[in-house]
């Protein structure tokens, strides 16, 4: 990192305000999904969904076999502090919990309720938090909570937690993210184009909960009808403290650390979150779930997905329920054309490939990318690294792929922790660039997933540890109190002989025994 | 004569003394090697090795009484791991000690067990719930998959079953190039 030739390129391209390091422009490939409003997908027969949906801990069923649920019933739990609620996506039985296909990267099967749906699509009774004005904004955030509202940008996150920074820090300001840089991927801008009010209201609720007045929305000026539509959304509300900053498009501008350098020049520093700099990042479509979930009482039970690539007749934006099948999303779709390929979940840059569509839509599918043969990048045999140093150039992190890739494929893993691999957002710039197309993004998983799993096994070795040592501790002293307790009685039982009153107790039966036996007289037995 | 005497005297007088001080001064308690060599170790406290939990093995593997591959979980990761610390050539796990399986949890067949205590008594980890003539079952987060619970099991109720891969410990697999990268030679085999 002291290379100085390294440092006068980071020099160069230290950012000003309005541009973030590093990154990439893109072809946008947007306006295939672009071209009609939002189709709202019909009821399913049955849905297919996955238990844990956030990221965190791991939740619970909360309903049976054969239990009758209804719209916006809650059927899974997390039993922790970083956790979600899922709600029932309609009305219907509960006809399985058994493993099912997801959308994961490792093609395993995940542990899903199945639904089968009656058609009445009746709601649960819910009540409204009309009245979030006056509400603490502690009761704000726990219904939020209970209404299963999740980051929507991809991350799942549970919304709650991020709108609650330590007590001792003040949030200057909140952040919308529009930036929707990634190719393909429309969702967000459709819902800024339709849902403007939604987003708007929603915005006022979270900046509500974290006592600020000031909000920036920030999303890339390739969106003018987006733009338009928020601005009116904006004046109809009244409230003017919402600001709109449209940026160059260049990607990964969606990154919350990207933005918020783009925003304000500052940098998120390496292991700090946004709350360090007084921010909080939420993505748009999030903000109008909160204003569904607080102003209308409905729970996170659909989302927007964009379907789109050659590969599909008729892409679009489609409101899917949590638990719709892929499959069921591309038939809605007019279904597949003959030159797809393959099926990506998420981006082309950042998304991963599906053995198949009989998996279900959860709360993180933002898109579904289904690709012709031409979109799909070819990626020829990897050839040695030549460390001419392109991917130092384009990370928006401020990493040295070349030397992490070096590392991760030694699998010298503590030292790509030294070179901050952890900073790296998997965006997929340095593999875009890379002359020697080496996969370095799928070095990167691999090097943070060996970590993880290594810290994981460590946490569990110490447990073990501190679970053994505190048993040996308890077995020592139980034994010690033991022994104490026989020693007491052994004493005690060589003492009472002792006594003198014992001792006159045991005489007085001696001579009345003797007595008796002089009464009665021998012959009698 | 004298006076060189008197001075090489006197300051290795002073310098003993300076470095009694020091050594009362910054007297290192315990043994580092001993926790750093523990630290290396799983801590499934199995005993395969030998000796009664994972502290003792340290605490031999630093006097010299045991040697470095007496440990199957800890498997060949480990036995490099300690190699690299106590600087030593690395070598193949002792068979006598057990071999080397994948992670593993107990499992107790709840219709089966009469409620005897006796695993309870024997786990090295507190991971069995349970009281007398009551069903007993494993804490499975905490469990470390020693097998100490089934020898004492009077009806064999207890079933070591493997881990399964899930979506949830699932890792990223390292990509194609790489898995043809021999880590031998630093080259990639083609």
């Amino acid at each position: 990192m002291t290379d100085p030739a390294f440092q006068d390129q980071e020099e160069q391209v230290t950012p000003k305000i309005g541009k973030f390091r590093g990154g990439l422009v893109l072809p946008e490939h947007k306006d295939l999904s672009t071209g009609r409003p939002i189709k709202i997908m019909p009821l399913s027969k049955r849905y297919i969904l996955p238990i844990t949906q956030h990221s965190g801990q791991p939740a619970v069923a909360e309903v049976k076999v054969g239990d009758q649920v209804l719209k916006g019933q809650v059927i899974a739990r997390t039993h922790g502090f970083v956790g979600s609620i899922l709600h029932a996506p309609t009305s219907g039985k509960i006809s399985a919990i058994e493993p099912h296909p997801v959308a994961h990267p490792s093609g395993l099967p995940a542990t899903c309720i199945v639904l089968e749906a009656d058609g009445d699509d009746e709601p649960i009774k819910s009540y409204k938090l009309e009245d979030w004005r006056h509400s603490e904004p502690l009761v704000v955030r726990n219904y939020l909570q209970e209404m299963g509202v999740v980051g929507l940008g991809g991350a799942v996150f549970p919304t709650h937690i991020k709108l609650t920074p330590a007590a001792d820090i003040v949030v200057e300001k909140l952040i919308l993210n529009g930036a929707e840089c990634e190719p393909y991927i429309s969702c967000d801008d459709m819902l800024m184009r339709e849902y403007a009010e939604q987003i708007i209201s929603g915005a006022h609720i979270a900046m509500h909960i974290l006592g600020t007045n000031k909000c920036a929305l920030v999303l890339e000026d390739n969106k003018p009808d987006a733009i338009a539509a928020l601005e009116k959304a904006i004046a109809d509300n009244g409230r003017e403290d919402i600001e709109i900053h449209a940026m160059p498009s260049r990607y990964p501008e969606g990154g919350e650390r990207q933005l918020i350098q783009a925003l304000t020049g500052k940098e998120v520093p390496t292991g700090g979150l946004p709350v360090d700099l007084g921010f909080i990042v939420q993505n748009v479509g999030t903000m109008a779930a909160v204003h569904n979930a607080v102003v209308n009482g409905e729970p996170l039970v659909s989302r927007i997905v964009t379907v789109t690539g050659k590969g599909i007749t008729h892409p679009g934006n489609v409101e899917v329920r949590l638990g719709t099948l892929f499959s069921e999303v591309m038939e809605f779709c007019g279904g597949y054309t003959d030159s797809v390929e393959r099926l990506i979940m998420g981006g082309p840059m950042m998304g991963f490939a599906l053995p198949s569509d009989n998996v279900p839509v959860i709360k993180r599918t933002n898109c579904i990318l289904v690709a012709a043969k031409e979109e799909v990048p070819v990626k020829d045999d990897p050839m040695p690294c030549i460390r001419c140093g392109e991917c130092a150039q384009v990370c928006p992190a401020s990493l040295l792929p070349q030397q992490l890739y070096w590392y991760a494929r030694s699998q010298d893993f503590n030292r790509t922790k030294d070179y901050h691999i952890f900073n790296c957002i998997e965006c997929g710039c340095c593999d875009l660039v890379c002359p020697s197309h080496i996969p370095l993004t799928s070095y990167f998983r691999f090097a943070k997933s060996e970590l993880w799993i290594k810290e994981r096994e460590r946490d569990v070795a110490e447990s073990a540890k501190q679970r053994f040592e505190a048993r040996e501790k308890r077995v020592e002293k139980q034994k010690a109190t033991l022994d104490e307790k026989r020693k007491k009685k052994r004493e005690s039982i060589r003492e009472k002989p002792g006594s003198e009153e014992a001792k006159s107790e045991i005489a007085a039966a001696v001579e009345r025994a003797a007595k008796k036996r002089k009464d009665v007289g021998p012959d009698q037995t | 004569m004298l006076t060189a005497l008197i001075i090489l005297g006197g300051l290795a007088a002073l310098f003993g003394l300076v470095l009694g001080l020091a050594s009362m001064r910054f007297k290192v308690k315990g043994d580092p090697v001993v926790d750093q060599i523990e630290a290396l170790l799983p801590q499934t406290q199995c005993e395969q090795c030998g000796y009664p939990g994972c502290r003792p093995y340290a605490e031999a593997i630093a006097h010299g009484e045991a040697d470095i591959n007496q440990c199957p979980p800890g498997g060949e990761a480990g036995i490099r791991a300690l190699a690299s610390l106590l600087d030593r050539e690395p070598k193949p796990l002792n068979p006598d000690n057990g071999v080397e399986k994948p992670a593993r949890v107990a499992l107790i067949d709840e219709q089966t067990c009469i409620g005897c205590t006796l695993c309870i008594q024997a786990c090295p980890v507190d991971a069995i719930l349970g009281a007398s003539k009551q069903m007993h079952t494993i804490i499975e987060s905490k469990c470390t998959g020693c097998d100490l619970c089934l020898p004492p099991c009077p009806v064999d109720c207890i079933d070591m079953i493997e881990i399964q891969p899930s979506t949830e410990n699932w890792k990223w697999p390292p990509p194609a190039a790489m898995r043809r990268h021999n880590p031998a030679t630093g080259m990639i085999n083609d």
